[in-house]
């Protein structure tokens, strides 16, 4: 049981390292070529934006100099960005469940470390997003990843300044949920350190779909202050984290709320909080036994929240995040919610702890030095017979990224970083500790 | 002994210009130039140029041109034609930006951020470090709106040729509109007033006023210091006001219909 039980979590975080490997991310030299800007306007360093960026993002992707609308652009201009990523990159994990004869799936398993290395491409990330009229803006993210399997990642249009207010901006669509810590824009890459593991974390066992980090369907009302160190956003969402095609007549209810200030001789600093609170099936209508999707039933509910800062200190800066998750007992055991007397003895929703420090250095607008420590801190266990730890998670990054070329019409970026991961207990065979590291380097350029 | 205290006054006064030429003052705030460096590499070098003459990478796709710091001749100022802003019109006109320009509102740095850049930009020109800081002109209180006022307005507005740039309705299509140069000899065309109730140098009457008194130095926008009263610029301010359309300057205009007799 504690085999099988462990194979599945593994199998999760495999699931989580793929993701992380085509988290896509943001970079738009289509507005820097629309606006003549470079990318550090917007940017620490790309793609994480500074103020100025978060503005021009929160006001529709719009400057607000009266000059916005696609009519005052030239005719041949398109706003269609790509990015991609040739590197050399090494992985290893330590416990993976192997055949112990290879090729002979009868001869059983052990765990083995793997370890692979060489050339590889991060896929193609193809991005148009921009005005459709004043005050209607859009974006389309869809990405390639490195075999060419096509996804969809952002659809949306944007209603801004309903009223002639900035606190009133209503977007419909699929689209990243909203936080200034965004993992789109996240400046690490590798497969173990590139994503943020507290936005797609679920227990050992676990059944709930959902990541903070997934794009989501449904709309959201924003409003910002002029400067926008004022910030909130309220979004009601399917329960079906991100997925298309799958009613379920539930809705999901997601808000991030967030407010600036500035500390002399230190700058601005930002402290935030946010909460999500959903609804997830336990399971479907079948036919033969097979699941009939968007027919959901037995819908027990999930949540997550917490509260998240931004801290400016001369040329360091530090993003700091918390957050706290409990999904119902049904959820947190794998068990329908019309099957109770499946449910171990004791069994409870388990509830979580996690959060991260990010650091980065700019030394110019041209290089930034990063640094990240993440973690995942089990406080009950859906099955009171598991061990407290399974499935803590920490993960060290380091890194740095060099921009030898930033223009108003593209940018190239030279990546550097290795991050190793450890997860408690989630061995696929004994249950014992998984280690996991990366190391990558890279030109990442977009145009 | 009486020379060598000219001198020495003489340097005295050289050396507060030139520190003051390196720091700016805004209110409470002071602006550092060496951090304004730094952020001026990151936000402004694109359009503005490393040398602040407004030969940035970008500058040959901007209409109109970025601003050549080096002449230290500046459209948005609340001080008389010709001469140098107050630190605080350089700090306003990056917060505020420069409507239908290239120059985006920089209200999202922080206050002390822009102090920093007014501090740096005014290293481009010796201007700063020569000449002696001037004070705003002074904008009395604004009169009520009524019938007559904008009737003056109007009629300012033709006998003063305003419309020979603006357009007998504002558009910016007067027939003078398409000889009209800047300082460096780009072509630079008037402002369509009926646009809306944002102006280049600000929103409020008050900024227009401002606009219409000092002139946009750089551009051929003139001050109407000499040639109008205050009481006429009030006029034609109530004038400009009517032309607006859409957006709120429809509203604008209909709030002050209401008010006429």
């Amino acid at each position: 049981m504690g085999c099988s039980r462990g194979w599945r979590w593994s199998r999760g975080v495999v699931a989580i390292v793929l993701l992380g490997a085509a988290v896509p991310a943001f970079g738009v030299p289509a507005f820097a070529r629309k606006y003549n800007l470079r990318c550090s306007d917007c940017h620490e360093a790309w793609p994480k934006l500074n103020n100025f960026g978060q503005t021009f993002k929160d006001n529709g992707y719009q400057l607000m100099t009266g000059r916005d609308a696609p009519i005052y652009q030239q005719v041949s201009y398109f706003p269609i960005a790509f990015r991609s990523m040739p590197l050399w990159h090494r992985d290893s994990s330590n416990r993976v469940a192997v055949d112990v004869i290879p090729g002979n799936p009868g001869s059983g398993q052990t765990e083995s470390r793997i370890t692979k290395s060489g050339f590889n491409i991060s896929g193609l990330d193809i991005w148009t997003a921009g005005t459709l009229y004043k005050n209607i803006s859009f974006a389309v993210q869809s990405a390639l990843d490195n075999n060419g399997n096509f996804h969809l990642l952002t659809y949306f249009v944007r209603f801004d300044n309903l009223l002639d207010s900035r606190w009133l901006n209503l977007k419909v669509g699929k689209f990243e949920l909203d936080t200034l810590i965004s993992e789109n824009r996240e400046l690490t890459l590798s497969n173990t350190g590139g994503f943020y593991r507290n936005y797609h974390f679920t227990p050992a066992g676990d059944r709930t779909s959902f990541g903070l980090g997934d794009h989501q369907l449904g709309a959201e009302l924003l409003g910002h202050s002029r400067n926008d160190y004022t910030r909130y956003s309220i979004s009601v969402l399917n329960s079906t984290d991100g997925q298309a095609d799958m009613p379920t007549n539930s809705y999901d209810v997601y808000a991030d709320f967030t407010q600036g200030f500035e500390i002399p001789k230190l700058g601005l600093q930002r402290v935030g909080m946010y909460g999500y609170v959903g609804k997830r099936s336990t399971f479907f209508q079948t036919t033969n036994g097979a699941a009939i999707p968007g027919t959901g039933m037995g819908n027990r509910s999930f949540s997550r929240a917490g509260v998240y800062g931004l801290w400016y200190v001369g040329k360091f800066d530090f993003s700091t995040f918390f957050l706290h998750g409990q999904d119902n007992v049904f959820l947190g055991n794998g068990v329908q919610a019309d099957q109770p007397f499946n449910l171990p003895p004791g069994a409870v929703g388990p509830t979580w702890n996690g959060g991260f420090v990010e650091a980065h250095y700019t030394y110019n607008p041209q290089l930034i030095l990063i640094g990240k420590y993440e973690t995942v801190q089990m406080s009950r266990q859906a099955n009171p017979s598991t061990r407290k730890d399974v499935g803590d998670l920490k993960v060290w990054t380091i890194g740095y990224r060099w921009y030898p070329i930033m223009s108003s019409r593209a940018g190239l970026a030279w990546h550097q970083e290795y991050s190793l991961a450890r997860s408690v207990a989630t061995a696929p065979l004994t249950g014992r500790d998984e280690v996991s590291s990366s190391f990558l380097m890279g030109f990442d350029f977009d145009f | 002994m009486m020379k060598g205290s000219s001198v020495a006054l003489a340097l005295l006064v050289s050396y507060s210009l030139f520190i003051s030429a390196q720091e700016s003052k805004i209110g409470r705030l002071t602006g550092n130039a060496n951090s304004g460096k730094v952020l001026y590499r990151r936000y402004c070098i694109t359009c503005h140029g490393v040398h602040g003459d407004g030969a940035g990478e970008n500058a040959p796709h901007l209409d109109p041109k970025p601003r050549d710091f080096t002449r230290a001749a500046f459209k948005c100022r609340s001080t008389p034609s010709g001469s140098l802003p107050t630190d605080s019109d350089l700090y306003n006109t990056i917060s505020r930006g420069i409507y239908t320009t290239g120059m985006p509102s920089w209200e999202p740095l922080t206050r002390q951020q822009r102090a920093d850049l007014v501090a740096y930009i005014k290293t481009f020109s010796n201007r700063f470090h020569e000449e002696p800081p001037v004070t705003s002109v002074p904008i009395p209180p604004e009169p009520p709106t009524s019938a007559e006022s904008v009737q003056a307005g109007a009629a300012l507005f033709q006998n003063m040729n305003c419309w020979s740039c603006h357009g007998k309705e504002g558009r910016g299509n007067g027939p003078s509109a398409l000889t009209l140069t800047d300082s460096k000899g780009y072509a630079i065309l008037p402002f369509d007033l009926t646009r809306g109730t944002h102006f280049k140098c600000g929103e409020t009457s008050r900024d227009l006023f401002r606009g219409l008194t000092t002139g946009l130095d750089g551009t051929p926008m003139p001050s109407f210091a000499d040639a109008l009263k205050p009481e006429q610029i009030w006029d034609l301010v109530h004038y400009i006001r009517t032309l607006a359309e859409g957006d709120r300057g429809f509203f604008h205009r209909a709030k002050s219909e209401r008010k006429l007799p």
